[in-house]
């Protein structure tokens, strides 16, 4: 058992916290990347996305749906990540801490 | 186009009542269930992951985004689709930066986390101030709507439909609690989502099933211009500070935050963000065939001629589908919609009210368990009749802006505060104060000498400032702010906390 300040001061939990938010900040710079990409993309050249790509539909169509299945699908990497080896990880953690 | 929009017909009535009386009905088996603090405000942390997927779901996805973007893109064509994908972009983010955080350390309401380690009376009062102000700009918004739309689909007058509102919304909350309130957000996510689903369907069934032959129809029949982005979007700055608002603003509604303390723990908090992402984001992507197929299938002079911000494009879309019988689901889903999301916003507001202010600040939390119940449902009736009130006295105004303003004031006020006291050792009392009504005080500031207010609803010339949504002025300001501030001095008892904080935040160890 250990206690709170031999927790926060172990390798392990730096290791953990420092993982989580290496995660939290890649998965948010891909959320802006997609994002700000797709409205900046707008603001900066609108003929790009005017293009068409079949007979009438334009690029901006699937694009626009891309930026919502992108954003789920990076929503969805972060819970499998973080409900299968992350939270192994927390419990393991906690199981050594006394309340 | 002949319509009884407008006119109660027998099934837009028959289906009112019924979605009514099942809601009153959960609301009567819930109010069973609700007899403790925890029960009422965080549905005693039973709500499975699913469930409060679809619970998030209905609680975002308000009349405004249904009849307000199916209207957008049936009148203004792709830029509707342009603002439809802001909407769903908050949700990653929110789990990536304070999902698990909030759920670990707090247990009612956001101003818990902010306050876990700072001085209780300053951070609790001005977190209710953010909390309360966005609350009500939001309620304000969805009221005015509400008397609008219900006043176009059923032909009731504006007040009557507003108390009809206020009365059903404040039975649930008042009597049901949360418990109620998530099982209302349930049945009116599966009713908006299965509706929307059944308009798509009936538009592609049109089109041979082939999306591209809906949009072949719009640019014969509106111009390929209706495909391409059009003048939404121009200025980069604007739109990359509308896009900040729309994505953080999420962060700090406490209505949406609420919801995180009803399930048991961080992970069923992150699958239920999963399961919403998913719900809005197929919402999203699928809204915009609703109004591009409405542009075709009704016109677009039909439309504005029913109502000049399109709202109606879904409704008549109905009509033009499947008949007064359609029309008239699709009402009375429009109508649970804002009672839902109405519900929603008084439960937060009360519990501001209740727990932040009473419980934390009068009495300083030593309050018994009775007394927390029955100023919680006292908070209620005053919160519900505010927004009756509120209703009324701004009918007949542009509102628009406010939905802008409670995010811009959300990611602003609320989400600088919460994100810095989860991360920040030497985060202040102080800091948490400045950040908090910084944030807060400038929104609302820039925001009324912007275009928005300004020239659209002042009719002045030229703004002031430049920006349509304040966001990236404001809630860098609330952060630098809250940073700054700290920095000025030290505050070693939140310091010596800030060990069990992190412990709580991380591992969970402690938490509710």
């Amino acid at each position: 058992m250990k206690s709170t300040h031999e927790m926060l001061l172990s390798q392990e939990f730096r290791t953990l916290v420092r993982r989580k938010w290496t995660v939290s900040v890649i998965l948010t710079l891909c959320l802006f990347v997609v994002y700000y990409g797709f409205i900046l993309l707008i603001a900066v050249d609108k003929t790009f996305l005017a293009r068409k790509i079949g007979a009438f539909t334009t690029l901006g169509i699937p694009l626009g749906v891309a930026v919502i299945v992108l954003s789920w699908v990076l929503t969805a990497l972060y819970v499998l990540w973080a409900n299968s080896s992350h939270d192994a990880a927390v419990k393991h953690l906690a199981e050594q801490v006394k309340e | 186009m002949q319509t009884t929009l407008g006119t109660p017909t027998a099934s837009a009535i028959a289906f009112f009542f019924l979605i009514v009386a099942l809601t009153l009905a959960i609301t009567w088996w819930a109010a069973k269930r609700t007899r403790s603090t925890r029960e009422f405000y965080a549905a005693g942390r039973s709500v499975s992951a699913f469930q409060n997927g679809l619970a998030l779901s209905g609680d975002y996805m308000s009349a405004a985004s249904f009849l307000g973007i199916a209207g957008l893109v049936a009148l203004k064509g792709y830029d509707g689709m342009i603002y439809a994908t802001g909407w769903l972009v908050g949700w990653p983010a929110l789990m990536f930066l304070i999902a698990e955080p909030l759920r670990n350390l707090g247990k009612y309401t956001f101003a818990d986390v902010v306050a876990f380690r700072l001085r209780q009376t300053p951070v609790r009062i001005s977190s209710a101030v953010g909390g309360i102000l966005t609350v009500l700009l939001y309620t304000i918004a969805q009221m005015v709507g509400a008397g609008n739309l219900i006043k176009l689909m059923f032909g009731i007058p504006y007040e009557a439909a507003e108390i009809v509102v206020g009365a059903v919304m404040l039975a649930y909350v008042l009597f049901g609690g949360m418990i109620a309130t998530t099982w209302v957000q349930i049945v009116k996510a599966v009713l908006l989502l299965v509706g929307v689903s059944l308009l798509t369907l009936l538009v592609l069934a049109r089109f041979g099933w082939n999306p591209g032959d809906l949009y072949a129809a719009v640019s014969t029949q509106l111009g390929q211009e209706a495909l391409e982005p059009g003048g939404l979007v121009t200025s980069p700055v604007d739109a990359v500070s509308l896009g900040l608002a729309l994505m953080f603003g999420l962060l700090g509604l406490p209505h949406i935050l609420m919801r995180f303390y009803t399930v048991p723990d961080a992970r069923a908090a992150r699958k239920s963000v999963l399961y919403a992402t998913g719900f809005i984001g197929y919402f999203y992507i699928i809204i915009p065939i609703v109004g591009f197929g409405a542009s075709v299938l009704v016109g677009r002079d039909v439309i504005s001629g029913i109502d000049k911000g399109g709202n109606m494009a879904a409704p008549l879309l109905a009509e033009a589908l499947g008949g007064t019988f359609f029309l008239g689901f699709i009402a009375a889903v429009a109508f649970a919609t804002i009672l839902a999301v109405v519900a929603g916003l008084t439960l937060a507001g009360a519990s501001a009210l209740s727990h932040d202010i009473y419980v934390s600040v009068v009495k300083h939390g030593q309050a018994t368990e009775q007394e927390q119940v029955r100023v919680a449902k006292a908070s209620t009736v005053v919160f519900g009749i505010l927004a009756v009130l509120l209703g009324v006295l701004f009918k007949g105004q542009n509102v628009a802006f406010m939905v802008g303003l409670a995010f811009a004031i959300a990611c602003s006020a609320n989400f600088p505060a919460l994100l810095l006291s989860i991360v920040w050792k030497r985060f202040t009392t102080a800091g948490a104060v400045a950040s908090i009504l910084t944030g807060a005080f400038l929104s609302v500031f820039l925001i009324v000498i912007s275009p928005t207010v300004w020239v659209d609803v002042l009719g002045k010339e030229t703004a002031l400032f430049p920006l349509k949504n304040p966001a990236i002025v404001s809630m860098t300001a609330a952060f630098l702010v809250g940073f700054l501030v700290s920095l000025l001095g030290r505050e070693p008892r939140a310091e010596a906390m800030f060990e069990d904080e992190k412990l709580r935040t991380y591992l969970g160890v402690g938490a509710e």
